[in-house]
């Protein structure tokens, strides 16, 4: 019988994580860098969860996961308001293209 | 007359010159004939010293002498040594109160005289004050109970000496000789200096008495009978310059170019007597070596000056080396123990010495300041009061019966007899006899040339005329006291005299008996007395037989050789029979060695006067480019050391820096390559990075 | 007197004038002076006060209760540093009798120097400042009882003398300046490490029981106070205090300045103007000698003993080289400094023997030749005023074209040679009295003698050369002394003439610290060196 154990949800959580890391490499466009990155804290927080719910944490990493949301919550705030900025500024989100700083 | 109103008299005639300095000196410019203020001081000290003389030499003159001290400098309790305080003090003996009136009244004399001869002059009231200051160091001298007081008035004279010497000083000769006899001085007072270091390193003390008490209590310098004969010979040395002893006699010829009348004072009479009166004042602890070196020091300096004195042609010159002869023949008298003649004949010898150079003075004044003898001649008639009183004086001085010199030089030469009949030592008296000769000779062949014959320098003859009364009056009163009647009533005996029966006693040795001379050998009844330092020395029964047979010896042959030196001098001068021009050129070569003064002054010249100087040189030359050389060298190396480290600090140190800032740039050139702006790759590195950080740092 | 900072006053009242000075406008220069002039009387008034006030019977040395007009407080304190330990630096002010001859000296030359600043007229603010400067840094070294005050007073006075000679000084001013200060900076480096070397072996106990490494001479002084594994702890086996001991010598020897570190002396007078060569000779060479007796003495009895030998043998060289320089100088103003080695030489001779009479000489040395080597460059600056040159035989019967004038150089030169009934002549005597009696330095003394006769011989022959003789008709329009230079030279020649004649006024004061400076040094020596031997 399947008991779903730490490791399925690290293997999960790995999973998730590896397709995020993806995403913000591969993709051009900026919205869909950011979702990467959700991804990827997402991934953090059920790694957060599942260590609280086998290691013998306290509920430390339950608070952890709930402070990564408020904060991804906040990012994608902030990161969607620049977004548009750039957009506003070059009509364009491909972050190859937004390298004025560059040298 | 108390002890202390005497204390407190000697006291004031010791003030009295230096008030007279100080206000003359100050109040030179402002008040009109303050000179007189000086004269007046002198005079009411001559006054106060005769009461002294007259009280110490009635009431007193067996008595101890009346001492009085106070404390200088104290310097409390110091561990080894106790109470060390230094004293300053006075000392009243009959010797003291004599010499007292000596130095007065020859400095008042002179003070009159020079009212005449320095007239004009136009730094006539300094020449006064500084009379004032000598007559001031020379009675602090006198008067002194301590050897450091001494020390300090005999350097006083000397100051006083060097400015009256050198008084004229626009002429170099004169500022020459002032700065040469200070300086010769100052090699004698090493000597003394050093003396006194041992006396007060061993004593604590400068005081004579308690020195002495010390020594006859059997405590000798470091405890060593050597030491004391090097003290004797030491304090001596300060006698040696002082009275113009060879070899340091060569100052006082030169002093002539001073004032007539200051040679009068202080090189005839007074100042270079105090060297022996140094010599009377420490003769009971000398011992029987340092006494036989002063001895010959003195005997040997009367017959050197004495040869010197027979060729010179200037008048002062001939006085000056006569000065010298008669204070060898003083310093030869405390040699051999005739201490008491010794002394007489420093007394009779200021008189008449004095008188010598006063009267010289006269002269020169008549003849417009003309010293060479060659230049006078036939005298007598314009000059009667002077030539008289001349004559008076080289009486006394060639030792002829009736005259003061007589008395004092015939004891002193039956002293040297009876000393080397005691001790074997016969150079001595064939010095002292030879010299006698010698003098009669010298002085009458001054005499001669100077006022008798025709004249040779018939324009300056014209013009001669007796001096005024102020500079013949001195003259008088000094022939007066150049007669016998003052010291004894019997013209050929000074032995029988007050002068030395009563007033002077020879003081008792101190110095243990092995260091004696056979004849001053305590007797055992003299050693009972030792108690007191002012004992009347008991010669032992051997001296006093041997005088007893010198007297008539030495008597006869003293007046003898006195009538040949003056039968000498009229059969080549007066009668001329020998003609001396050609005497000189038979024997040129002593002539000439004469005339030149034994070489004495190129000798000294030569060694110590160019040795000195050029050591100075070597060294100064060595100080600016060895010594300063080194300092300088350091530096130059220090720069050079600075020079090579800048090479170091701008192509090493700061090479250095450059080459990480050029090396950091390559570098950064090089990666800048990666900085591509694209955050994907950024993200890729970083991935990367944590992932080879874990393989790193994995914990298994 | 109890309470009132009066040391304080006189040290540190110049720099109230030197502020004063500061803020007076440029053209001002009257003022300046006349500001500066009223302050260092005011200084030597306070001198008197001093005076005044002295308990003669108070010894000092190495007693802090004996010590007159105190003044002590904390002044830095640096709590609990890991391996020092607490740092604290007192501010100690005191006099005895080593000390108050030359608090005294110091007022007195100070103001002589002050009216003979009266013709500078480059930068007169800047001068005066400086001088102001010097004249606190020179007091504060002669009443600091704290080494590191000491040293500090004593590194405050190079400034402004660099500054004062090298740009008031003559056509060498430069090299003269920068020569003064490094050679006298050496000789401070030596003195920093022996202080510092000090310092951590010698530990004071505070009032609240504690110990702590000290600066204070008086604590230096107890051979009890050295913590044992110090490295100048006498207890300690090396040999480095008898090299700290010859560091320290060497400090102060520059100072003096003893042969053969003596040539930055005639290079510093000649080109010094006149006022800073008398403060020059007068006050800054005693300071070496000053150190010496205060510092090294009795803090090292034991070494000084060992080496009074050779202290006294550089004095003898001092006084018999300086003299046959100065014979071979041209120069009037480098012969006055070359006797002036001379004269410093008789002191090192005096403080050699060790005795009572002798150091008392030394110190009365001192201060007489304080006096008299400033009448000396006091001359030679009135005739170089006036005539431009200082070559001696350019000159020559000066004696009737300005009386005065040669009547005061007479009683300096003669001062000089050590004429009895002057100053010169008691401290000159006691130093042979003193040195002569101990046997060890005896032949020395004997030699030193000939400095007399050597003295008199470049004085006297000076003497003719510039004032007997023809007058050069050169010189013929020369004036003689005016009312400012009788100001400045009657007074040094009243001192010089009443303390030969009454020696005792100034004797007095410093017997009794002299007297237990040798006691002291005799017993510490024996202590010191039995605690060695048992080792």
């Amino acid at each position: 019988m399947l008991v779903v154990g730490l490791t399925h949800y690290l293997v999960l959580s790995a999973f998730l994580f590896s397709l995020g890391l993806y995403g913000i490499v591969t993709r051009k466009n900026a919205i869909m860098v950011l979702m990467g990155i959700e991804l990827m804290l997402n991934a953090a927080n059920i790694n957060f969860v599942a260590f609280s719910r086998y290691g013998n944490y306290g509920i430390g990493g339950q608070l952890a996961a709930l402070f990564v949301i408020i904060l991804a919550a906040a990012e994608a705030a902030i990161a969607l308001a620049i977004v548009l900025n750039i957009y506003k500024t070059f009509a364009n989100v491909d972050v190859d293209d937004i390298n004025n700083l560059k040298e | 007359m108390s002890e202390i109103t005497l204390v407190n008299l000697s006291l004031i005639i010791l003030l009295l010159p230096i008030i007279g300095f100080t206000v003359v000196i100050f109040f030179g410019k402002r008040f009109f004939k303050i000179f007189w203020f000086e004269i007046a001081m002198i005079g009411i000290a001559f006054v106060l010293a005769s009461i002294i003389l007259f009280v110490r030499l009635t009431t007193y003159v067996d008595a101890a002498p009346i001492v009085f001290q106070f404390t200088w400098i104290n310097f409390g309790n110091l561990p080894l040594l106790g109470h060390l305080t230094i004293d300053l003090g006075v000392k009243i003996d009959n010797m003291a109160a004599i010499m007292m009136v000596v130095v007065t009244l020859i400095s008042f004399l002179v003070h009159i005289y020079s009212l005449g001869y320095m007239k004009g002059d136009p730094r006539f009231t300094r020449y006064y004050s500084y009379l004032g200051i000598f007559s001031f160091s020379m009675l602090g001298i006198v008067l002194t109970h301590n050897l450091l007081m001494m020390y300090i008035f005999w350097e006083l004279v000397g100051l006083s000496s060097y400015l009256l010497i050198g008084f004229w000083y626009e002429k170099k000769s004169a500022a020459d000789a002032g700065k040469k006899a200070f300086l010769t001085n100052r090699v004698g007072d090493i000597g003394m200096f050093l003396g006194i270091l041992i006396l007060f390193t061993n004593y604590h003390t400068f005081t004579f008495d308690t020195i002495f008490h010390s020594i006859a209590g059997g405590h000798l310098p470091f405890d060593s009978g050597a030491w004391l004969t090097a003290t004797g010979i030491l304090l001596f040395m300060g006698a040696v310059g002082k009275s113009a002893q060879f070899p340091l006699h060569v100052w006082l010829p030169d002093a002539m170019e001073g004032p007539t009348p200051v040679s009068a004072l202080i090189h005839a009479a007074t100042m270079v007597a105090a060297g022996v009166y140094m010599i009377a004042r420490i003769f009971p602890m000398l011992t029987a070596d340092a006494l036989l070196v002063i001895a010959l020091v003195g005997g040997f300096t009367s017959f050197l000056a004495a040869t010197i004195a027979i060729t010179q042609n200037d008048i002062k010159k001939v006085l000056a080396y006569s000065t010298i002869s008669q204070l060898g023949y003083m310093v030869m008298a405390m040699g051999v123990g005739a201490y008491a003649y010794g002394f007489f004949h420093l007394v009779t010898h200021a008189w008449f010495k004095a008188l010598l150079f006063l009267g010289s003075g006269s002269v020169i004044q008549a003849m417009h300041h003309e010293q060479d003898i060659r230049e006078m001649g036939g005298l007598r008639k314009k000059l009667p009061i002077t030539y008289y009183t001349f004559l008076t004086a080289t009486l006394a001085i060639s030792g002829v019966p009736f005259f003061s010199g007589f008395l004092s030089k015939d004891g002193l030469l039956l002293g040297t007899y009876a000393f080397a009949s005691l001790t074997g030592h016969v150079l001595i008296p064939i010095f002292g006899f030879t010299v006698v000769i010698l003098t009669a000779f010298y002085m009458f062949r001054l005499v001669i040339i100077t006022f008798h014959g025709e004249p040779r320098n018939i324009e300056k003859y014209n013009h001669a005329h007796e001096s005024p009364k102020v500079m013949t009056i001195p003259l008088i009163v000094l022939a007066v006291l150049s007669f016998f009647f003052w010291y004894t009533g019997n013209p050929f005996s000074g032995e029988s005299g007050w002068f030395i029966s009563k007033w002077i006693h020879t003081p008792h040795s101190v110095v243990p008996d092995s260091l004696r001379f056979n004849f001053m050998r305590s007797t055992a009844e003299a050693s009972a007395h030792l108690e007191n330092a002012h004992e009347v020395i008991t010669h032992s029964p051997m001296y006093m037989e041997a005088l007893h047979h010198s007297h008539y010896p030495a008597m006869i042959i003293s007046i003898l050789f006195a009538g040949l030196g003056i039968l000498l001098a009229y059969v080549i001068y007066q009668w001329k029979k020998v003609d001396p021009d050609k005497l000189a050129e038979r024997y040129s070569w002593l002539y000439k060695f004469s005339l030149n003064k034994w070489y004495f002054d190129e000798l000294y010249q030569a060694t110590f006067v160019a040795g000195t100087l050029g050591l100075g040189k070597v060294l100064a030359w060595f100080d600016t480019y060895i010594v300063d050389g080194i300092v300088n060298g350091t530096a130059w190396v220090t720069r050079k050391v600075s020079e090579f480290s800048g090479l170091f600090d701008t192509y090493v140190v700061d090479g250095l820096v450059n080459f990480t800032a050029f090396f950091s740039g390559f570098v950064g050139l090089g990666l800048k390559k990666i900085q591509t702006g694209r955050v994907q790759t950024y993200v890729v590195f970083a991935v990367l990075s944590i992932l080879i950080l874990l393989l790193i740092l994995r914990p298994f | 007197m109890d309470g009132f900072p009066i040391l304080s006053l006189i040290t540190f009242l110049p720099i109230v004038g030197l502020v004063i000075v500061l803020s007076l406008p440029k053209e001002k220069a009257q003022t300046v002076r006349i500001t500066t002039l009223v302050i260092t009387s005011i200084q030597v008034i306070l001198a008197v006060i001093l005076l005044a006030n002295y308990n003669y019977g108070l010894a000092g040395i190495n007693d802090p209760n004996s010590f007159q007009f105190v003044e002590k407080f904390r002044w830095i304190e640096i709590p609990g540093i890991s391996w020092i330990g607490t740092i604290k630096i007192d501010y100690f002010l005191g006099v005895d009798g080593l000390s108050m001859p030359m608090v005294l000296l110091t007022a007195l030359i100070t103001f002589i120097a002050t009216l003979s600043s009266w013709k500078i007229d480059k930068s007169v603010k800047g001068y005066f400042a400086l001088f102001l400067l010097l004249d606190t840094a020179m007091m504060g070294v002669f009443v600091s009882l704290d080494f590191f005050l000491f040293y500090v007073f004593w590194e405050l006075m190079l400034l402004p003398m660099y500054f004062l000679i090298g740009i008031w000084g003559g056509p060498r001013k430069e090299y003269a300046a920068i020569k003064f200060f490094i050679y006298t900076l050496v000789g401070s480096v030596f003195m920093l490490l022996v202080m510092i070397g000090l310092y951590f072996s010698t530990k004071e106990i505070l009032p609240d029981g504690s110990s702590a490494y000290t600066f204070n001479m008086l604590a230096m002084m107890n051979p009890h106070n050295y913590v044992s594994t110090g490295i100048l702890s006498p207890l300690n086996p090396s040999n480095l205090r008898f090299i700290a001991y010859i560091a320290l010598f060497a400090g102060f020897a520059i100072k003096i300045p003893m042969f053969p570190f003596h040539t930055w002396l005639p290079d510093a007078h000649v080109e010094a103007p006149t006022p800073i060569s008398v403060i020059l000779a007068g006050v800054l060479l005693k300071m070496g000698t000053y150190g010496i007796l205060r510092i090294s003495f009795p803090i090292f009895p034991n070494i000084t003993r060992e080496l009074m030998w050779y202290i006294a043998l550089f004095g003898m060289i001092n006084i018999i080289y300086g003299a046959l320089v100065a014979l071979a100088q041209k120069d009037f103003k480098k012969l006055i400094a070359y006797s002036s080695v001379s004269h410093m030489g008789y002191v090192l001779l005096g403080m050699a023997s060790l005795t009572s009479v002798g150091i008392n000489g030394a110190v009365f040395q001192m201060f007489n030749h304080g006096t008299i080597t400033a009448m000396l460059f006091l001359s030679v600056g009135v005739i170089y005023d006036r005539a431009h040159t200082r070559g001696i035989y350019e000159f020559g019967g000066l004696a009737n074209q300005m009386p005065v004038y040669t009547g005061f150089v007479t009683v300096a030169f003669f001062a000089a040679i050590g004429l009895p009934s002057m100053s010169g002549f008691i401290s000159e005597a006691m130093v042979f009295l003193g040195s002569f009696g101990t046997e060890v330095i005896r032949t020395l003394a004997i030699i030193s003698t000939l400095g007399i006769l050597l003295g008199a011989a470049y004085m006297l022959w000076t003497l003719q050369r510039i004032f007997f003789g023809k007058l050069n008709e050169k010189w013929a329009n020369l004036p003689d002394l005016d009312l400012r230079e009788y100001v400045m030279l009657v007074p040094l020649a009243i001192v010089v003439i009443f303390l030969g004649i009454y020696p005792s006024a100034m004797l007095n004061i410093m017997n009794t610290s002299v007297k237990h400076l040798v006691d002291f040094l005799a017993v510490n020596a024996h202590h010191i060196s039995t605690t060695i031997s048992a080792l």
